[in-house]
Formats: C-alpha cells, structure tokens, sequence
C-alpha cells in the first residue's frame, strides 16, 4: 500500500510539471491570436488614449514573461482574474459551469460505463454470433455520425415527435433534481452514444485476448458455464485495459462536450469557452482550458491508480 | 474425513472395470485453412484406478489424445472420428451442457504450467473450491476443509493457509501440488497430468511426482500421465504408450517395456542420453581462457553472486549446473559484459576484458557469442537464414556479396543442414532442432573462441537434444571451441562436460572435473541434484524416497518447500 501512496505523490508531482507546461503553451498560443485584444474590445470607435489607459489596466503594456509570471501567481493563489466581458470574478463564473458539466458528465457516465461493459461482456460471451455483429455495427454507427447530426436526431425523435424530453437543457440551481435530471436527459444520450462504442469494444477486445489463457482453458476443464468463465476468470484480468479507456472517455464526457452543450444549450464549460472565445474574453479561455488540462491529468492518474488495483502481483506482493 | 474412505473403497471394490476406452480415435487440426489428420485413430483401455503412461516427443499427439479423453479438443482441432466412452458415456456425441457436468467433477485436468494455468486474480483455495461448489457436490464450507486437508497429504507446507494466498506468491513445485489438489477437488474417477513436472527443477519435480504418486494411489484415481521423459514415466505409470506422429508405436506394462521394448524407436527413446564424450587426460594450460575471478553482482539491491570465481579453458566444456535462480544464467551475463560485476573482474587469455560490454573491442566483443535456451525468441522470425548467418559475418569480418554468400553456405554445411534448401528460409519454416542449429552457424559466423551455451537443450526434445549435442560436440573437436555449457539437466551435464562447476544461490558449492564431481564423495548439495535425476528404473522413486526418509540420502533442506 505505501508503494501506491508513493506513486500517487510521484504522478501527481509530473501532473503539476504537465499543467505547467500546458499553461505555458497556453499563454503561448493566446500570445499568438491575431488583432489587438484592446481594440476588438473597446471596438473601432475607441480613442488612442482610452485604448493605452486599458492596456495599462490589463497589463497588456508589460512584456510576455512578466504577465505570465503574474497570471501564474494569481493561479496559484487560486485568483483566475476577472473576465474581461462582464468584470466578474471568474472563478465565480466558472464554478457553476463546471459543476453543470460534471453533472452532465456524471449522468453520461452512469449511463455508459455499465451499459458498454454489460455489452462488452456479451459480445465477447457470444463472439462472431448474431448479437456480437449487431451490437459492433450499431455502435460504430453511432460514433461515426459527427455528435451534432446524433444530437439533433435524438431532439427530432424524442423531444419533436415523441415529446418526451426538452430540446433545450437550460439548467439552472432553482430547479428540482427530478426537473434537472429530465432536463440533461437528452445531452447524456447523446454522450452516451458517442462514448459506448469505443468502451464496448475494448471490453470485448480484452476478454477475447484473454481466452486463449492456459488459466481460461483450465476453468473450462473444471466444467465451469461460459458466463462464469468470462465474468469471473477473464474479466478481472482484462480490467487495465478497460479501466484505462474508460477514464479517456469519461475525460472526454468533461472536455469535449462543447458541441453537444451548445446543440442543447447546456450551461456548462464548454458553452462557456465558445461564448468567451467569440468574446475575446482570454483570460476566461486560459482559465477553462487550464481546468480542462487539469482533468486530463487527474483522470488518468486514476486511471493508473485503479490498474495498480485491480493487478494482484502488484496489490499483493510476495 | 469419511467421504475420502468411502470414494476409495468404491473405486476398490470396482478396481479392474473399464472407466475409459477411446477406439479408433481421429483427431484433426486446422492449419492453413484446412483440416490435416494429427491422430490416425488411437485405442486406449483404461481401468479404475490405473494409471497409463503416454509418451513420445512433441508432435507426437499425446497431449492432444490426453484432452480428448476429456472429450475436449482446443480451439482449432477437432475430433474427427472414433468413440471416447466414459464410464458408458460416449463424449464425443455428448453435449457442452453433459460435458461441462463431467469436467472437474468426475474428469479432471492437470496442467503443464500450474503458474499459467491459475487464474493470477484469485486465491488458490477460491479456485479449489469453484468445481466442487459450482458442481452442487459441497458447500463452500466443507469443500474448504478438504481442500486443506489435501494440501496436508500433498506435503505443502503451511496447509491451513497457503490456500488463501494468490499464486504468484506460491513457488512452482508449490503450484504444481496446489493443482493436483484441484483436480483432486471433487474426488474424479479420472485425471489428466499434461506434462506436469516439465517446468521444474529436478529436486522440486521429485517432490511433485512422489505427493501426485502418493495421491492418486490413496483415492485410486486412474490417471494419463503425459511426459516426454521415459524415466518419469516409468516412476508413476502402470502401463505405457509410446506414441509417435499420432501412432501408437508400442504399448505395454511399465517394467516389461523398459526391460525388453519391442520397436527400434523406443530403444532410442530408452538409450537416448547414452552419447558420452570421452574424457581429456592432458593436463590444462597455465592460463585459462577465460577466468572469473571473485564476482559478486547484483540485480539493483539484489545480490545474485557471490563470489564467483571459475576458469574455462581452451578446447574444454565446463558445464555449470543448479537449479532457477542460482545464479547460472547471471555468471553468463557477467562474462559476456551484459550485466557489470559489482566487484571482481572477468580475464580473457590473461587480459583483464572492461566490465561493460559497450567498452569492449569488437575483438572482444567476437571471440565470446552466446547460445539461448529459445532459438525462437533469439532470431528475428522477419529475417531469413542467410541474414540471420550474415550479419555477424558483415559487422565483425567485414564480409560482403559473394564472399558472405559462400560462407554463410559453408557455415550451413557445418551444421549440417544443406544451404540450397535453407538458405533462403524464415524462421517460421524451420523446426525447433533447425531453429537452434541456426543460432549455433550464427555464433560461429564470428569466429569466436568460446560460446556460451544458456540451456540450449532444454527447450527440445531428447532425440533432437541429443543431435545438437553432438553436433556441438563435433564443432569442438574440429575447431578448439571452449564451451560453457549452461543447464539444470544432469543428463546432459555426463554427456557433453569436462569439468562441472555446482552453483546454490549465487555460490559456486562444489568443482572440478566431470569424473570427480560425479562421483562420490559429493557436496551434500551435488549429491541432492544427483540423486534427484529420474532413472529408468520403475523402482527408483520409491527407493529413493525411502532412503531420504531413512535419512541415508540427502533431501531438500525443510522438505516440502
């Protein structure tokens, strides 16, 4: 157990030296946006004098490195500075949006994750069968389609003709759970189409790797049924891989959702990044792709945890 | 515990009728998008409580028949004709659902390798009690009890915990016993051992033959023992089997077979291992070839030698003996540079050669080359022969074009295969004994003076085994090779050795040459590995274990581990 504890504090240690290098680039990049930022926002008409007076309020007149220093420190602070558009203070902003996303992301993952092992396990139980061949071409189907086009299927389907669900998720914190949960209904199944796929391929995949095993030709001698040899003798060993595609999903359920929250207008994260980049509202941008980064790299951490876990050798040693 | 008494004495009063008979068994294999016969219709007679021997080397079929006594036949074979009839059963015609009823219950299979065949994700005693439980014939409760009380007759040491461990916490031989009682589970009428002391060490395979001997004769199991080793099989089989390219050669009762075998193969299969090379009167040169001179090394915090020291003179073999992990295969490593002593060093013709092989010459580098136990992982299977051959060829002689070409011919001839058919193939066309005569041509190619040889036998069959042998035998005589030759095997150590260096945990316990090791007085170790060694003697087993029992013979400090 303290070997894992210490991997942990050592991932996270490269986690923090990633971001780093991630806020660099980012501030790079933002460095690299054509136009001048004070004129797209005070627009055309604005003077000379105010267009200076609002550089010297931002900072815009210090040379690169210094205002990265400084937005680095505020970071660490953990003051994200104030969105351009509206003044307010952004980790304010943002702190809604991402618990919306979360939400969204939750909804979508307790959705996927279980629906694409139980057809995972299936597939590979019932290889080159009837069912197998079914489930792979729905499922490829569905990821092939861009998530906008699945999207606006799924809103002329159940919400058009149906009238099951609301076309639009505008949630907010005044609303019931019941009214919340019926209102993200729509974006998660969407997610949840775009995701399954790869997650029930890799499951499938991974037991069937394993069936050749000395160890699987053992329990089928022991007279064992063929669900118990897979969910039993294969599954537990076929976990590094799933896990590890599963936490790229769910990484992807959090930040690539920006297509679906605005076909649905969803409050969230990614809503909130298309609005402030049209804006021009940078250090927004900087801060949302910082938290999105930060994601990345947790959820693979845990990723790395949870394979550790589920490996015997290393859980147990001798 | 009752229901054990009861078994046996059903199986005794029943003793002598029929529990297996396979008639005129076919069995196919797919290979190249078509069915080729791999079993040309085999009869086997099996009675309560007996067990039958199948033998012969690898292609021979015996494992595949073993498995279709099961009614079983892996992915890609087929059993393609004749009848499995089990206790009345025909289980070729029987369903997956009648099978499934009779695997682990009333048939059972014991693996090779036991540490591939556990499931690495469960405990031992879980998967011991998954047949019994999962058959309806015990609660978990009471199949938990007997399993601890089979790991106490199988002579595992700590019985009432060493279930609740995973198995890579269980050594081999611990595993192999650990499987055993699996099998043993749900007391079968029959079972299978596939080959199951093939992956151990001598002194920890006697342990394993003399607890599965011991078992099967307390529950009168009838049983298939599957082994390519005539001296093992003659230890635990009534009756034998000889099998070869899916025939029957030769069957008959255990003694009758060794003392007079009817057919030319079994004679070989009884006389293999009789190749000896003469032995060398002159008296050795002042400086060896190569010394190792008081090595330790380590793998990071791991020590694995101690202080080693060996001498390899030229145009001798010196063979290094021990069982995993004493410290073999690491001496080897050292010499060739691959793994940097930690203190002492290694001289070469009196030169002491830099540590690290990326210090070395090319020179240096060329006159050591190396030989592995795998012929199949140490040559690129993308490669064809005459690359495989040509590369040392070009990077330590410079050679090119034609003069390559000639010489990887000449190389080929050397270690008789013929050039014009060989020359161009991959790997994957070659059998395992051409796959390991190619590695030798490939350390020859460099010219070098000496060639460590890791095992090169062990993967191969005896017949085979025995051809390289002499092969490696020829190559020294005709150009003053000196050998190290790497093995766990004794057999092969009387056949091929000058001189024996003993190895325990990374020490060298005894040396010397080949006639002095071998005889008496030995180290208290040597004398356990000798006398270890399977003999053809059906009697051997037991006599051997009551003499270490009578403490007239040495055994394994704390027997049982």
């Amino acid at each position: 157990m303290h070997d894992i504890l210490k991997m942990i504090a050592r991932r996270l240690g490269f986690g923090l030296g990633t971001l780093l290098a991630v806020s660099i680039i980012i501030a790079g990049a933002v460095e690299l946006l054509p136009g001048d930022l004070a004129q797209e926002i005070l627009g055309q008409s604005a003077t000379e004098e105010n267009l200076a007076q609002f550089r010297k309020e931002l900072g815009l007149d210090k040379p690169v490195y210094e205002r990265y220093l400084t937005w680095l420190g505020g970071m660490v602070q953990g003051d994200f500075g104030k969105s351009l558009a509206n003044q307010r203070e952004i980790s304010e902003l943002m702190g809604v949006r991402l618990k919306n996303t979360l939400y969204l992301a939750a909804i979508a993952a307790v959705i996927s994750v279980p629906l694409s092992l139980f057809l995972g396990i299936l597939a590979a139980l019932y290889r080159n069968g009837i069912y197998d061949r079914t489930v792979n071409v729905t499922t490829l189907s569905s990821i092939s389609f861009p998530e906008f086009f699945v999207a606006y299927i799924l809103i002329f389907v159940l919400s058009v003709h149906l009238d099951l669900l609301p076309s639009i998720s505008n949630i907010s914190e005044d609303l019931d759970a019941g009214e919340r949960l019926r209102r993200a209904v729509l974006p998660a199944l969407t997610l949840t189409l775009v995701v399954v796929a790869h997650m029930m391929r890799m499951t499938r995949a991974a037991i069937i790797n394993l069936l050749a095993s000395p160890y699987i030709e053992m329990a089928r001698l022991k007279g064992l049924k063929p669900g118990r040899i897979i969910t039993k003798h294969a599954l537990p060993n076929a976990l590094a891989p799933i896990i590890n595609v599963v936490v790229l999903n769910l990484a992807y359920l959090i930040v690539g959702v920006v297509v679906v929250e605005v076909v649905f207008v969803y409050p969230g994260l990614g809503q909130l990044l298309v609005d402030s980049v049209s804006k021009r509202d940078i250090p927004v941008v900087q801060a949302c792709c910082l938290v999105f980064a930060m994601t990345f790299i947790l959820l693979n951490l845990l990723a790395d945890v949870l394979s550790i876990l589920s490996n015997p050798r290393l859980l147990h040693p001798r | 515990m009752s229901t054990d008494s009861t078994t046996a004495e059903a199986g005794g009063d029943r003793k002598g009728e029929v529990i297996l008979q396979m008639r005129g068994l076919r069995i196919e294999g797919r290979a190249d998008e078509e069915w080729h016969e791999i079993v040309h219709g085999v009869d086997v007679v099996l009675r309560r409580g007996e067990v039958l021997g199948l033998i012969g080397e690898s292609g021979a079929g015996k494992s595949t028949i073993g498995l279709a006594a099961m009614g079983f036949s892996r992915d890609g074979c087929r059993i393609s004709g004749g009848t499995v009839m089990f206790d009345g059963v025909d289980l070729t015609k029987a369903s997956d659902e009648e099978l499934r009823r009779y695997h682990g219950s009333r048939i059972a299979y014991v693996a090779q390798s036991a540490a591939a065949s556990f499931n690495p994700a469960h405990k031992l005693i879980d998967q011991y009690c998954e047949a019994p439980t999962q058959h309806g014939i015990q609660p978990r409760r009471e199949a938990e009890a007997e399993a601890i009380d089979l790991y106490r007759r199988l002579q595992l040491p700590d019985p009432e915990n060493i279930g609740f461990r995973y198995p890579h916490q269980v050594s081999g031989g611990q595993l192999q016993r650990a499987m055993t009682a699996m099998a043993m589970a749900c007391r079968p009428d029959l079972i299978v051992f596939d080959e199951p002391t093939t992956a151990l060490d001598v002194t920890t395979q006697i342990e394993v033959l003399s607890a599965i001997k011991g078992i099967v004769e307390q529950f009168d199991t009838a049983a298939i023992y599957i082994t390519h080793d005539l001296a093992v099989v003659s230890q635990m089989a009534d009756r034998i089997m000889v099998l070869r390219y899916g025939n029957l050669v030769e069957e008959g009762y255990t003694r009758q077979m060794i003392q007079d075998p009817q057919k030319d193969y079994t004679r070989d299969l009884l006389a293999v291992r009789s190749f000896r090379k003469p032995p060398i009167n002159e008296e050795n040169p002042e400086i060896p070839l190569v010394k190792v001179d008081n090595v330790t090394a380590a793998y990071g915090k791991l020590v694995v030698l101690k202080g080693v020291s060996m001498e390899i003179h030229k145009k001798r073999t010196v063979a290094v003996v021990g069982e995993s992990g004493s410290g073999k295969s690491t001496t080897a490593r050292v010499i060739t540079g691959l793994l940097p002593p930690l203190e002492g060093e290694i001289q070469y013709d009196g030169q002491t050669l830099p540590r690290d092989y990326r210090k070395r010459n090319k020179d240096e580098l060329r006159r050591l080359q190396m030989i592995y136990q795998m012929a199949d992982t140490a040559i690129n299977p993308r490669q064809r022969v005459a690359d495989i051959i040509g590369r040392p060829l070009e990077f330590y002689l410079g050679l090119r074009g034609d003069e390559k070409e000639q010489r990887v011919r000449d190389l080929l001839e050397m270690i008789e295969l013929d050039p014009d058919q060989f020359y161009a193939r991959l790997p994957g066309e070659l059998s395992g004994g051409q796959k390991q005569r190619v590695c030798i041509a490939r350390a020859l190619a460099a010219e070098p003076e000496m060639i460590i040889c890791d095992e090169v036998t062990s993967a191969l069959d005896q017949l085979v085994a025995e051809e390289i042998l002499k092969l490696l035998q020829r190559l020294q005589d005709e150009l003053g090779l000196a050998y190290m030759f790497i093995t766990h095997d004794i057999a092969t150590v009387r056949a091929i050795a000058d001189e024996i260096y003993v190895m325990l945990q990374g020490e060298v316990v005894e040396n010397g040459p080949k006639q002095d090791v071998l005889s008496p007085p030995h180290h208290e170790y040597t004398e356990l590995l000798l006398s270890s060694v399977p003999e053809m003697d059906p009697d051997w087993l037991e006599g051997l274990l009551e003499r270490r029992a009578a403490g007239t013979a040495p055994s394994l400090p704390g027997s049982g581990n």
